[in-house]
């Protein structure tokens, strides 16, 4: 198999030229920008024979997506923070039309204050979207998730778009070794793009996404939810598969040396390798410290987590978005839950924001809290865990008595 | 697939759910006469998008979708990209938008199928307001008309959208109304045989929404035509075309009595308005002598 260098983002151009769109079509923003100028490249040379739409915004993307899959043809386009948030709307289309589009996400803070940096908010504020979200930890999985995706959200028993998230910068601009398939391998895997049950053609008339009676509309999304449940087995299929033909194992959710951890903590992107290192320096000291990487949050895999943390006492749930007004962090939120009833302790870690690293260091800290908690010595963690201590000092107003 | 209760003379379903002396469906019909099976509409929220039906039930013969209120050219353009694609250059791609999803908020994507020359055709029926929500003041409400979010009268005149659209260079472009229907249709035929981006705007009085019986939506749409509320025109390769020459230009008094949105129009108004069509005009007919 070719060993390619790529970065995350010709990753992801990589995997979408893989997947042989016909249409294209993608606005710039930093940290995304070289997939769209990368993807004009492989038109422009012939690499890719689609047609590229220079559309003037993200809605316009998405929408010109939209429209062009219902005809019948897999496109492709990709967007960061607030270019997602500007896709919003028609997001909803795409999935409520059951259009599965597969779009590598970029992430990136959302704004205020504006940031260029990574982290999780952009794509968190579309979880309940009714699109996949899976969320990856190297380069290598940029493209192998990519590929994988189109397999999952294209499936007749799924037909929901799909999201693949790679971390601004410490993704997208990092350049790692990837092992490449071959064309036709990739091909064999991926398969040509089989329209399904809504599209657009003259000669199979039907009219899409009319105004639905509150009658029907219930059961529409009855049927969305039916779809992300079908999904999470697809995906186990699609993997297998895949490790089948290519030799990598991807994930829905990773244990890392969980079997008898007393510790762990929860991790989503890329951070996890640092999480990993720190766990193997724990273990080195006889610590039983274990990581659990949340591969896939749509669909969120509560049955999984549910079982591979039922052992582990004290468990600390790391957020790379704010989750302003909610009770912990939103992946926390959800371990919690999936997690209800059992004796495990799990506390909300926020951190990582508009790109503050996640380093070593950062998991040495929380997993010394967690340890504190398990040995009674302290029964609550630092939920902010990487803030500085003069955070109220900053663009602080004097009000005027 | 689609399966028929009621065989429809055309392309649109009897018994449509516009209001009385709503012409909106008279577009539709005679737009989609013209253009044949072989169409793909895209429709926005608004009064047109009953043409899209509801539920399960669809109110024309050609596939479509209903898309989001500012993204009709978006997804046209997708439309007509994909059939490019699979080699397929023939079927209309064709959106029929109202005024606001047109002006104000599509504005943008509009904008930019334009610039990009999409092989799309857009109709904006023009009723100078939203509708579909109760009649609140759109960019296209003309200066003095009172709508809901403009109790006392607009203080402001209307968006050009033909001038817009002119200064996007587009193939052909086009003004119509309901008033002259075999010219509306020539004007669809013209744009269904030409490629890149076409669009047509056309002028559809809505009774409910500007205060006159049913009976006289061509009437007021004719009265606009005289008094230079509405000019005709064609644009085609960079030249304009207009119309016969309004009857009583600028004098708008007449067209403004058959209608309660002017009800509160003043003199000043009356006078600002009229100066304001006579500019226009003596501006178009200017450009058209290039
Ligand atoms: C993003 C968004 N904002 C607001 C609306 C609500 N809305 C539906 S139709 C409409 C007015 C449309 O006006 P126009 O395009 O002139 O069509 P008309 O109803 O007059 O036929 C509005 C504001 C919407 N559907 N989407
Ligand atoms: S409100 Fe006006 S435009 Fe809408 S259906 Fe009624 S008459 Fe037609
Ligand atoms: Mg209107």
């Amino acid at each position: 198999m070719p060993v390619k260098l790529f970065d995350g983002n010709s990753a992801a151009v990589e995997s979408i030229r893989l997947a042989r769109p016909g249409v294209i079509a993608a606005y710039p923003i930093t940290p995304q920008s070289g997939i769209a100028e990368h993807l004009a490249d492989e038109v422009a040379d012939g690499r890719i024979r689609a047609e590229y739409v220079r559309v003037e915004s993200e809605h316009t993307a998405m929408s010109v997506a939209v429209g062009a899959q219902l005809t019948g043809v897999r496109v492709a386009t990709a967007t960061a923070s607030v270019g997602l948030a500007l896709m919003h709307e028609v997001c909803g289309v795409a999935a409520g039309c059951r259009v599965p589009i597969v779009m590598p996400v970029v992430n990136r803070s959302l704004v205020a204050p504006w940031s260029l940096w990574c982290d999780h908010s952009d794509t968190m504020a579309e979880r309940d979207t009714g699109w996949l979200q899976f969320y990856c930890a190297t380069v290598q999985e940029v493209l192998d998730l990519t590929l994988s995706a189109y397999r999952i959200a294209e499936h007749e028993d799924v037909l929901t778009p799909a999201m693949v998230c790679l971390d601004g910068f410490f993704l997208s601009h990092s350049m790692q070794r990837v092992d490449t398939p071959p064309d036709e391998d990739a091909w064999d895997f991926v398969k040509p793009y089989v329209r399904r049950n809504m599209y657009l053609d003259p000669k199979d008339v039907m009219f899409i996404n009319a105004l639905c009676p509150t009658f029907e509309h219930t059961e529409m999304k009855y049927q969305q939810m039916v779809g992300f449940g079908n999904a999470a087995r697809v995906a186990k299929d699609v993997f297998a598969e895949f490790e089948q033909r290519f030799g990598r194992k991807l994930h829905t959710v990773e244990s890392y040396r969980l079997e008898d951890a007393e510790v762990a903590v929860v991790t989503i992107g890329s951070m996890s390798g640092a999480a990993k290192y720190v766990v193997n320096q724990l273990r080195d000291r006889g610590i039983r410290a274990g990581m659990l990487r949340i591969c896939m949050f749509r669909p969120f895999p509560a049955d999984e987590i549910r079982e591979a943390l039922k052992n582990v006492k004290v468990i600390g749930v790391v957020d790379r978005s704010s989750g302003l007004g909610a009770a912990q962090g939103p992946v926390c939120s959800e371990v919690k839950a999936a997690c209800y009833g059992g004796t495990t302790k799990i506390f909300s870690f926020i951190g990582g924001i508009a790109g503050r690293d996640i380093s070593d260091i950062s998991f040495r800290r929380i997993f010394g809290e967690l340890l504190e908690v398990k040995d009674g010595k302290r029964d609550s963690c630092t939920c902010w865990f990487d803030t500085r201590e003069d955070a109220m000092d900053i663009r602080e107003v004097e009000v005027p008595c | 697939m689609l399966t028929y209760k009621v065989q429809p003379k055309g392309a649109v379903s009897p018994g449509m759910n516009t209001c009385q002396g709503c012409m909106i469906d008279v577009i539709f019909r005679n737009a989609l006469d013209v253009l044949g099976d072989d169409t793909v509409l895209v429709i926005p929220p608004g009064c047109a998008a009953q043409f899209s039906g509801c539920g399960p039930e669809a109110s024309v013969t050609v596939p479509g979708i209903q898309g989001n209120l500012e993204n009709s050219a978006a997804l046209a353009t997708g439309i007509v990209n994909g059939f490019k694609h699979q080699g397929n250059e023939h079927t209309h791609v064709v959106v029929i938008a109202g005024d606001g999803g047109t002006v104000d908020i599509g504005l943008q994507s509009l904008s930019g199928a334009m610039e990009r020359n999409e092989n799309i055709l857009y109709i904006c029926y023009d009723n100078e307001a939203y509708m579909n929500t109760g009649i609140q003041g759109s960019s296209s409400t003309p200066l003095a008309a009172s709508t809901t979010t403009t109790p006392a009268g607009k203080p402001v005149n209307s968006k050009d959208l033909i001038q817009i659209v002119m200064a996007h260079h587009v193939p052909y472009a086009a003004t119509a109304s309901v008033a002259n229907i075999p010219d509306l249709r020539r004007k669809v035929e013209k744009a269904r045989d030409i490629r890149g981006c076409r669009v047509l705007h056309i002028m559809s009085p809505c009774p409910t929404g500007w205060g006159y019986s049913p009976a006289k939506t061509v009437e007021v749409a004719r009265e606009a035509i005289n008094s230079g509320a509405w000019v005709l025109l064609e644009y085609e390769n960079g030249k304009i075309t207009l119309g016969k020459r309004p009857s009583d230009l600028g004098n708008v008094e007449r067209y403004f009595s058959l209608q309660k949105r002017f009800r509160n129009a003043g003199e000043e108004a009356v006078r600002s308005a009229g100066e304001h069509i006579r500019e226009r005009y003596a501006w178009l007919e200017k450009m058209s002598r290039l």
